[in-house]
């Protein structure tokens, strides 16, 4: 192992972010300790889908996942088959004339944007993806969007850091970040820099975060290899996931790449009860089926549910958090954690070293919650 | 069952067709008739039956058409087309 001589770095949470920010600051020379309470990858990283998807919700979101979805472009020769590295694209499709006028104006915003995005009718959308109803009427079709194996590419992120000299520890619990390090146990650790990568868990070391735990339903199908082609997702998928107060089902269905098909979406703010709610799952599978009727006849050998970090204003929290010195916070990505950890790395990375980052970084700064109402606040 | 008497049917067992006992399991059909792989795993190998009962579904194959049947719950029936290691990795 290389011996960095640099300043210290402790890295919470190993997750895919706390991954990326691993890799990232141990590729910058930093001394990189990673902790876990559990183990690589155990939380929200290893119960999602798996985008990497160019999202417009906002102008700041679309920045920054469009610049995200480059870095893992970049990355991918570097990847191996653990990752499951899939270019399949995403097929945004249209279920009306409303919603393709829609389709016309999010490829104006893409390709504004950089992006690469094509419309595609009625009839090249049944040859793209003849698993789908027949009588919808196009898509948007992204096609540098990908899907990958959430675990897989944080394990490989890890190895990156460790092959820049970051140190992994697996099965420690962090109760408090402090001024310049981090309480576990007995033991207290100092670092010069404390990177808060702790998912839906961050809150509870950083308290004033404004993060809380959105559960969401999947659920896997058996191989079925070619049932589904491309990510597809329902245009009104941005809507069902900026409501924040409301549960909601989206239809977004993923090829993996054993043959088997990723069925989502949900969205609930029930606290930390992981339980199966039957009638949102029965939902989110009937939406499934009446947008792609192929499904209707496809066995389902497994369902979850898992806790997407969520923000009231659908923004991460990137960068340093004043209250407490030598902390940063790279967290609250909700479902985008996975595409944009990349990015959220070298943000954070930029920033420590005094560089520009190549996004405008000032919306995802986490001081902005400091002046911001917290929702729902009766006070 | 459509298949009352006592003798033989007609099955389409990978494109070949086949005459084998009435009344059995797919299962026993394909055993019967020599072949041990059901169905490819994941990896890429071969998988057959080994709980006969429903329970461990490893003797999934393709019946008539849909996949991932288990061949040790469904009885031959005249014309049935079966075609196992359907499923393969992308």
């Amino acid at each position: 192992m290389i011996q960095r001589a640099g300043p210290d770095a402790i890295v919470v949470g190993a997750g895919i972010v706390g991954a990326a920010c691993a890799a990232t600051l141990a590729r910058d020379g930093w001394r990189v300790t990673v902790l876990d309470r559990e183990f690589a990858a155990a939380g929200t990283t290893s119960v999602g889908m798996g985008h990497v998807v160019v999202m417009d919700d906002s102008p700041e979101q679309l920045a920054l996942t469009a610049y995200s979805a480059q870095l893992w472009r970049d990355l991918r020769p570097q990847l191996d088959a653990r990752a499951e590295f899939d270019a399949c694209g995403t097929l945004w499709i249209a279920e009306d004339a409303i919603q393709l006028d829609a389709v016309e104006q999010k490829k104006a915003t893409y390709r504004a944007a950089r992006v690469a995005a094509d419309v595609i009718d009625a009839r090249e959308l049944r040859e793209a993806e003849p698993g789908l109803r027949d009588d919808l009427l196009g898509a948007l079709l992204v096609p540098d969007d990908a899907v990958i194996y959430p675990p897989g590419a944080t394990i490989q992120l890890l190895d990156l850091a460790r092959r820049s000299g970051a140190t992994v520890r697996e099965g420690v619990d962090v109760r408090e970040i402090v001024p310049n390090g981090v309480r576990c146990g007995n033991e207290t650790l100092h670092a010069d820099i404390v990177v808060n990568a702790a998912g839906a868990a961050a809150p509870a070391l950083t308290p004033g975060l404004p993060i809380l735990p959105r559960k969401g339903h999947l659920a896997i199908t058996d191989r079925y290899p070619d049932l589904c082609r491309h990510q597809i997702v329902e245009l009104g998928y941005l809507t069902s996931a900026h409501a924040m107060t409301s549960e909601s089902v989206a239809f977004n269905v993923q090829p993996r790449s054993t043959g088997q098909v990723l069925i989502g979406s949900s969205r609930e703010l029930v606290g930390w009860d992981a339980s199966l709610n039957h009638a949102i799952l029965g939902k989110m599978l009937a939406r499934a089926a009446q947008l792609m009727p192929a499904l209707r006849d496809v066995s389902i050998i497994r369902t979850w549910t898992g806790f997407r970090p969520a923000t009231p204003d659908k923004l991460p929290l990137i960068g340093r958090w004043d209250p407490v010195p030598g902390v940063w916070v790279a967290g609250g990505h909700e479902g985008l954690g996975i595409t944009m950890s990349l990015a959220t790395a070298e943000i954070i990375a930029d920033q420590i070293a005094g560089r520009a980052p190549q996004v405008e970084a000032a919306p995802f700064s986490p001081m902005r919650v400091l002046s911001q109402p917290v929702e729902g606040a009766t006070a | 069952m459509s298949n009352s008497s006592a003798g033989s049917v007609h099955v389409v067992i990978n494109g070949q067709r086949v005459d084998v006992s009435a009344g059995i399991t797919v299962a026993a059909a394909l055993l019967n008739t020599g072949e041990s792989s059901f169905r490819s795993s994941v990896s890429g190998e071969a998988r057959g039956p080994v709980c006969g009962m429903g329970v461990c579904y490893e003797c999934r194959v393709t019946i008539d058409g849909v996949a991932h049947q288990r061949a040790c719950l469904r009885v031959v029936a005249d014309g049935m087309r079966i075609d196992t290691a359907a499923v393969n990795v992308r």
